[in-house]
């Protein structure tokens, strides 16, 4: 009797991933010899198509669209579970992360973008000054697990730091933790600056200011650079540094620069998201227990990222995950345009559904939901055990006032 | 001398000898406790943690697991992942597990079956306790089809090979005194097996036990407090001979047999029973010989039909009760306590088997070194030894 019952939990678990409602009529072309199969994940589709219009009614009569699945009690059916029609079924963490507690909120730090304190230089330049101290923290990362962290400012990714390009950038960093640490920016700037041993490294209570000019714009991250690195990297100490480009500098692009530039009336038409994709080894074996984005797992599973539809979205990526060499990032029912580090002005890749990062690496992806119908848009990495491990969420595409 | 001074003194005099002391003891460790005098040495480590799974249950509504907890303090399971998936579960009952209790996970997990998985249990600090289902087959539920089921395997592998080995007694009575020899050295040398066997199987039981339970220590504790009651029991009225050593033979090669059920309906449980007809068989040639081994000292005796089925149920019976513990309550520390028992039984049953074998000669060292001994001593072992590799899984 299980026999049956385990083969239909695989096919229906195949189905899930085929199963989005957008897919374009094109792709349904496949081969003839395909057609039993082809039939039957169709007809699962259709199936799923009403679970995911049901469950999304439920979540707009909850704020969390997670609550009324299948979490605790009664007689759960685990082979039925996928007929749910939500992608993810059982394959969810159980209990809420206290946001208070930790201090950040995984869906406030998308838009927290830290710009620090300005005055004009002599010169007429802009001196932008940002305050970071190293805090030892315990983070909740996933409901009910704790980890000792090391942080940027008590939070992990740390503050997303973000400035203009050609400012000059002076960052007080204090070292609170119980170890040494520094702050090594990617960037362009004298040795002297560079975050590393006997260039502002230092000790717990001391302080460094480090001193450069903001360039070349782009998405970029800083770190600490601590030996061991793995451990210090791991246990948080790492955050997103964003340049825009002044668009005085780039006339041929001055409108793109424009939209780009925090504050300005183009920048305001846009979505701007601040991700860093990062992963946790809670038992210190070298490999990572939970993965996510901005630190908490499943954090935009259960309180999915609301998506104005009619404005376009653009997304500041960076993978800091530790002990894996490459993350990823998908999304569904849409493909994007990527700038590689974020120091062009034009795409490095268009129209692509998925894009991959080493350690380090970052960029920045930019798409639109505007011809969409309304729903529920998964985004994830590519690598399914990132995935399950906590590594997924969703966008909820609506109008404005929806 | 000193009888008579204790004796002197007045009964409430003797009561405060006892009390004081007591009191003081008592005192002493409100003192230390309160004292804390570990404080010192607190350097902020983490607390250290340790879950046991117990029992793995797979059915329809996914996969059970009856884990305990055995950490320097209560433990919080906050996620559990299957085969590198968060996956949703319940806990009963809910809430932190103090140390040294049970609780059951409830996954709804669409396991697969004949493939393996890696169930990863989460703590609160980030701890994880990998368990690993090598082949996922469904766990059969205990119904009355079942219960009896395993009470005709149980026959089998437990009744049947003793009512067997007994039934060579008519034939038996008419050996001399060197074919007697033989088959008490015979005895011995199943036993001997038997022996190495239980205390094997037990510590590798043991293993698999909660830390709290102290796996080898209780065994080997479990297995020498048995045999000295057994012996306490057994020398009560003299050096047990013919009959009752014959029941004590008996109740050894029951609770033997009581631990080899455990066995088998632990693996029944676990749904990895491997259990063909050739392994039933197997195990029941295996146990033929037990039956010659409790006919052996009655030889000389007048025993009645009765006494060779009080016999049988007593030597085969255990099996059928093993496997019914085995296959619903199942834990591997309760099961390692009672083949450790077993092995206390079958070591006392050891000495007084060769205790009267040695009685039996009139020149008792040439006795003990004769062929027909060694012969029928080493032909215990190799027996017992070849049909077990036979039936080893
Ligand atoms: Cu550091």
């Amino acid at each position: 009797m299980p026999v049956d019952t385990s083969k239909r939990g695989r096919d229906v678990s195949s189905a899930v991933e085929t199963s989005r409602p957008t897919a374009p009529p094109a792709m349904v072309t496949e081969p003839v010899s395909a057609s039993r199969r082809a039939l039957l994940v169709s007809g699962l589709v259709a199936a799923g198509g009403a679970a995911v219009a049901a469950s999304r009614a439920q979540s707009q009569a909850t704020p969390d669209p997670m609550a009324g699945h299948a979490m605790s009690g009664g007689a759960v059916d685990p082979y039925s579970a996928h007929d749910s029609g939500m992608a993810h079924g059982n394959m969810t963490m159980v209990g809420q992360v206290d946001h208070a507690r930790n201090g950040f909120d995984p869906t406030a730090m998308l838009t927290d973008w830290e710009t620090g304190r300005t005055e004009v230089l002599p010169d007429g330049r802009t001196l932008r000054t940002f305050e970071v101290d190293a805090i030892d923290v315990e983070i909740e990362i996933a409901p009910g697990v704790f980890f000792p962290a090391w942080t940027f400012n008590g939070r992990v990714p740390g503050p997303a730091l973000r400035a203009k390009e050609g400012e000059r950038l002076r960052i007080v960093f204090r070292n609170l933790g119980s170890h040494p640490h520094s702050m090594h920016f990617h960037g362009i700037h004298s040795a002297r600056m560079d975050g590393v041993q006997g260039a502002g490294l230092i000790d717990p209570g001391e302080e460094f200011v480090y001193e450069f000019d903001a360039k070349p714009f782009g998405c970029h991250l800083y770190h600490c650079h601590t030996l061991p690195l793995k451990r210090h990297m791991h246990k948080g100490m790492y955050g997103l540094f964003v340049v825009d480009p002044d668009p005085a500098r780039h006339p041929e692009f001055a409108a793109v620069a424009a939209s780009r530039v925090l504050g300005s009336p183009e920048n305001a038409e846009w979505q701007e998201l601040a991700m860093v994709m990062n992963g946790f080894d809670t038992n210190f074996d070298g490999e990572n227990e939970v993965y996510a984005v901005n630190t908490v797992g499943q954090a935009y599973m259960k309180a999915p990222i609301r998506i104005d539809k009619s404005r376009p979205v653009r997304i500041y990526l960076m993978n800091a995950t530790e002990f894996d060499p490459i993350n990823s990032f998908h999304l569904h029912g849409n493909f994007f345009d990527y700038y590689d580090t974020g120091t062009q002005l034009t795409p490095t890749l268009r129209t692509v559904d998925v894009i991959m990062q080493c350690q380090a690496q970052r960029g920045i992806l930019e798409f639109s939901f505007a011809d969409h119908e309304d729903g529920m848009y998964m985004f994830h990495a590519h690598q399914a055990e990132f995935t399950e491990l906590g590594w997924m969420g969703f966008f909820d595409v609506r109008e404005a006032g929806a | 001398m000193t009888d008579h001074i204790q004796r002197s003194r007045p009964p409430m005099t003797r009561l405060l000898l006892v009390l004081v002391p007591l009191a003081v003891m008592l005192g002493a460790f409100v003192w230390i406790a309160s004292l804390d005098p570990l404080r010192g040495f607190n350097n902020g480590a983490p607390p250290v943690e340790a879950l046991t799974v117990e029992r793995t249950i797979l059915d329809r509504s996914g996969i059970s697991l009856r884990v305990r907890a055995g950490g320097s303090e209560a433990m919080v399971v906050a996620q559990v992942a299957v085969d590198d998936a968060y996956w949703t579960f319940t806990q009963e009952p809910a809430g932190p597990i103090a140390r040294g209790d049970a609780v059951w996970l409830r996954i709804p997990y669409p396991w697969v079956l004949g493939e393996a998985h890696h169930i990863n249990l989460l703590t609160n600090t980030g701890a994880t306790f990998g368990h690993e289902i090598a082949v996922a087959v469904s766990t059969p539920s205990p119904t009355w089809g079942q219960l009896r089921l395993q009470a005709v395997i149980g026959a089998i592998v437990g009744l049947l090979p003793v009512a067997l080995g007994l039934m060579f007694y008519p034939a038996m009575k008419g050996v001399g005194q060197r074919g007697m020899n033989f088959l008490l050295a015979l005895t011995v040398g199943l036993l001997a097996f038997l022996l190495i066997d239980t205390i094997s199987e037990a510590l590798e039981l043991s293993a698999e036990a909660a830390a709290i339970f102290q796996g080898s220590a209780m065994v080997w504790l479990a297995a020498l407090t048995s045999f000295l009651l057994l012996m306490a029991i057994g020398r009560w009225r003299g050096n047990p001979e013919g009959i009752a050593l014959a029941f004590y033979i008996a109740l050894g090669i029951g609770l033997h047999n009581f631990g080899e059920g455990l066995a088998i309906g632990g693996a029944f449980a676990a749904g990895s029973a491997g259990l063909g007809t050739f392994l039933v068989l197997g195990f029941a040639l295996h146990n033929v010989t037990e039956g010659i081994g409790i006919a052996a000292p009655m030889l000389r005796a007048r025993p009645t039909l009765w006494t060779f089925a009080a016999l049988t149920l007593l030597a085969g019976g255990p099996a059928i009760l093993g496997m019914w513990a085995g296959s619903l309550a199942y834990a591997p520390q309760w099961s390692a306590l009672a083949l450790a028992v077993g092995a206390g039984a079958i070591l006392q049953v050891m000495v007084e088997v060769s205790a009267y074998l040695v009685r039996q000669n009139a020149d008792r060292q040439a006795a003990l070194m004769s062929p027909a001994v060694l012969v029928g001593f080493l032909g215990g072992i190799a027996f017992m030894y070849a049909t077990a590799a036979l039936i080893k899984i």
